[in-house]
């Protein structure tokens, strides 16, 4: 199979006519998901050579897949983008046919699963990882060993398995270019989990928003359960574990844990205080694990390694915004952003300087230009005000207006506040208000004062992670831009 | 029934084990602020404000805010229900409800027995530092006895929470999200055709403001019953019907 053509069919080079491409051909292509670069898209593969099939900038895509590929640009496999990069999670990403469980088994898929069933020790699996140090993908870094540790250790012979796929930060696409493009590794990643914690039903939590995603997890699950790697007594072994998928309705607060459980349980999407944790009290009321896709996805590469040939682990980012090259890329925890946004997104337009990179989403903050360097990893981004987030990197030119840039996601999140605690959805509206104020150039120094103090009650106050962390990018912007703020102030009031 | 001492404004208290902070500080006479919370209902931690810091249990050097109205006293916990930080918060949030409603004290059944009244003058709120909003809200007068003014609504809950846990009709529930939350009757349907509702009045009585309301009512003439929830708890727990 390795010479047959491979088209990425997966949603942004989808958008690029991807599919157009694969009705008007003659040849066997295989389709896949992500090749990375989706900037470059629609994108093709043969072998390890990477093809951009992207037109010149007045002609149009095609029209046969022939007549693109004639005209195709080879990206290196020593460029950048593709060589730092470290595909743990998404190894058979652009490598396997998605809707293709065959495929997907000829090149290893299950068979972490079969090995952790057939030694029959889920405290095993639960020591290697925590051994390994893998921290929850999904933005908080909580340990995942210690999760699973405890669900495993709760009383009860009815627990679950959630897979948070409610990924809704502007920005974010890492968890979609998994599921669409290797559901097969989420899916065996969830049932060893399952194994080890001992639960007996999955649920896997995805946006409406993501079609296409839904579309191959319906078609992977069903494949695996007609394969025996999903229902009663998989690969021979006492271990039955279904999977359920679970549609969001529009709802970002629903990738908070307790809001996406009374979600999955039929009721509003709303959160409620912890603890009890999910890990106690989940859905309908069994002990539940709750983990992103992306932790899911480590599991069976983590298991394959081991927890030397592991290391540190990787991180996926959806690199997008103000970069010369964007898409999805893997790297090794630790990488230095500069690496990521300018020796592999290629910096900023010719004549453009970067002035920030964003990550973490609604909940993050900014990372200024001068701190590049820093290494990506969970605590070296806190220190800086903002946070790893679930993987989501846009990347802000000098162009950028840094207030703009909060009232946007303050905006962001005064629309997806539930409004259940006041400081949340009072407060988001108040904050908005204050920065809509600024950018008219009718604000004081007592605003600006006024909003910063507003955001300390909002994030010390609401009740879940959205409100806590919603002020996050005007206290990060405050803190490495209040320039871009007393530019806004009205003159009088500079002088004062 | 194991017993754990813990310490509230410098006072040491002990109360059984899986006692509320709201409770056990009642208990030891310190009032802890709250709009949402009303005994006899699930706690819903909503208004926040109840917050108080904790330190000490759990091995945190840093003070957390936790909600009393659903933290479980532990043996060793550190309390304090009044710092200058938690009177900002407390301020702050009544500010914000202030905001976002149409609060006419002058005009409101309420006026003199509102629970919002009374938490503005113990928050020492005596004037908004953000603006008000003025949202254009409706008023429901479809039921016979009752009415419902969207205007006065502080979304505590109190109501949707009473009807379906005490009553048993589950009349009322929140509709939309954010800052266009409503407190919605049978499928957002006007309060007088739903079929649900068994006219019991609970819901007025437990209301904090001047939002549900008897239609006799005029200014002033509004007082809310929350003790007639607590003795019927009380009684259908205990089974003890005779006062």
């Amino acid at each position: 199979m390795s010479d047959c053509l491979r088209l990425c069919t997966a949603a942004s080079c989808r958008s690029r006519g991807a599919l157009a491409l694969l009705e008007n051909s003659d040849r066997p292509v295989k389709e896949v998901g992500c090749l990375g670069p989706c900037s470059e898209g629609p994108l093709a593969a043969m072998g390890d050579q990477l093809l951009s099939l992207q037109p010149a900038e007045n002609e149009t895509v095609g029209p046969t897949l022939e007549a693109a590929l004639a005209r195709s640009r080879q990206i290196s496999a020593e460029d950048p983008f593709l060589k730092l990069q470290r595909r743990l999670v998404l190894a058979r990403c652009g490598v396997v046919d998605p809707g293709c469980i065959d495929d997907a088994l000829a090149q290893g898929a299950y068979q972490q699963l079969q090995a952790v069933l057939a030694a029959d020790d889920p405290s095993a699996v639960i020591e290697t990882v925590r051994r390994s140090g893998l921290r929850g993908r999904g933005g908080a870094g909580y340990p995942t060993g210690l999760k699973w540790a405890t669900v495993a250790a709760m009383p009860g012979a009815r627990k679950a398995v959630v897979c948070n796929a409610d990924e809704g930060d502007p920005g974010a696409f890492m968890d979609r270019t998994l599921m669409e493009g290797d559901p097969h590794t989420l899916l065996e990643g969830i049932a060893i989990a399952a194994f080890a914690v001992g639960a007996k039903q999955g649920y896997i939590y995805v946006r409406a928003e993501y079609p296409l995603a839904i579309e191959r997890l319906r078609t992977a699950i069903a494949a695996a359960e007609a394969h025996g790697w999903l229902g009663k007594a998989i690969s021979g072994s006492r271990f039955s574990f279904a999977i359920e998928l679970r549609v969001g309705a529009g709802a970002y607060v629903c990738g908070e844990e307790t809001a996406l459980i009374h979600s999955i349980e039929g009721r509003r999407g709303v959160p409620r205080p912890r603890p009890p944790y999910p890990a106690e009290h989940g859905v309908f009321g069994l002990p539940t694990l709750i983990n992103n896709v992306e932790t899911f996805g480590n599991i069976p590469a983590l298991l394959q390694l081991g927890v030397e040939a592991y290391g540190a682990g990787t991180k996926v980012f959806s690199l997008t915004g103000h970069v010369q090259r964007s898409g999805v890329l893997e790297v090794p925890m630790g990488t230095p952003l500069r690496t990521i946004v300018e020796t592999m997104g290629g910096g900023a337009a010719p004549g453009r300087s970067i002035k920030a990179v964003q990550t973490g989403g609604p909940s993050g903050g900014c990372v200024p230009a001068s701190a590049l360097d820093t290494p990506v990893d969970y605590d070296s981004l806190k220190a800086l005000g903002t946070i790893m987030g679930s993987g989501g990197m846009v990347v802000l030119d000098d162009t950028t207006n840094m207030v703009d840039l909060a009232a946007f996601f303050i905006a962001f999140s005064r629309e997806e506040s539930c409004g259940k605690c006041i400081p949340c959805r009072s407060g988001t509206v108040q904050l908005e208000m204050l920065l809509r104020k600024l950018l008219e150039r009718r604000g004081s120094a007592a605003d600006l004062s006024q909003l910063e103090s507003l955001c300390h009650t909002v994030a010390d106050a609401s009740l879940c992670g959205l409100g806590q962390s919603a002020p996050k990018p005007v206290l990060s912007t405050l803190r490495h831009f209040r320039s871009d703020y007393l530019e806004l102030l009205q003159p009088a009031e500079v002088a004062r | 029934m194991s017993v754990c001492t813990l310490r509230i404004n410098e006072r040491d208290v002990a109360v059984p084990t899986g006692t509320t902070l709201l409770e056990a500080a009642r208990q030891a006479s310190i009032p802890i602020p709250t709009l949402c919370f009303l005994e006899g209902l699930s706690a819903v931690a909503a208004c926040r404000l109840c917050l108080v810091e904790v330190s000490g249990a759990d091995g945190h050097a840093e003070p957390r805010l936790l909600a009393a109205c659903v933290t479980a006293a532990a043996e060793g916990m550190r309390v304090q229900t009044h710092t200058p930080r938690l009177q900002e918060i407390r301020r702050t949030v009544v500010e914000l409800l202030f905001t976002e409603g149409n609060h006419v004290c002058a005009i409101c059944v309420a006026n003199g027995h509102c629970e919002l009244q009374n938490m503005a003058v113990d928050v020492g709120m005596d004037h908004s530092r953000l603006p008000y909003r003025f949202p254009e809200q409706s008023v429901d007068l479809s039921h016979a006895q009752f009415g419902l003014d969207h205007n006065r609504c502080i979304l505590c809950t109190r109501c949707v929470r009473v009807c379906d846990e005490v009553e048993g009709a589950h009349v009322w529930d929140v509709g939309w999200r954010g800052e266009h939350c409503q407190i919605i009757s049978g499928l957002g349907e006007p309060w007088g055709a739903v079929e649900a509702c068994t006219h019991c009045g609970k819901c007025v009585d437990v209301c904090p403001t001047g939002a549900l309301f008897h239609k006799a009512d005029t200014s002033e003439e509004k007082h809310s019953h929350p003790e007639r929830l607590q003795t019927l708890v009380h009684a259908r727990t205990h089974q003890e019907w005779s006062p």
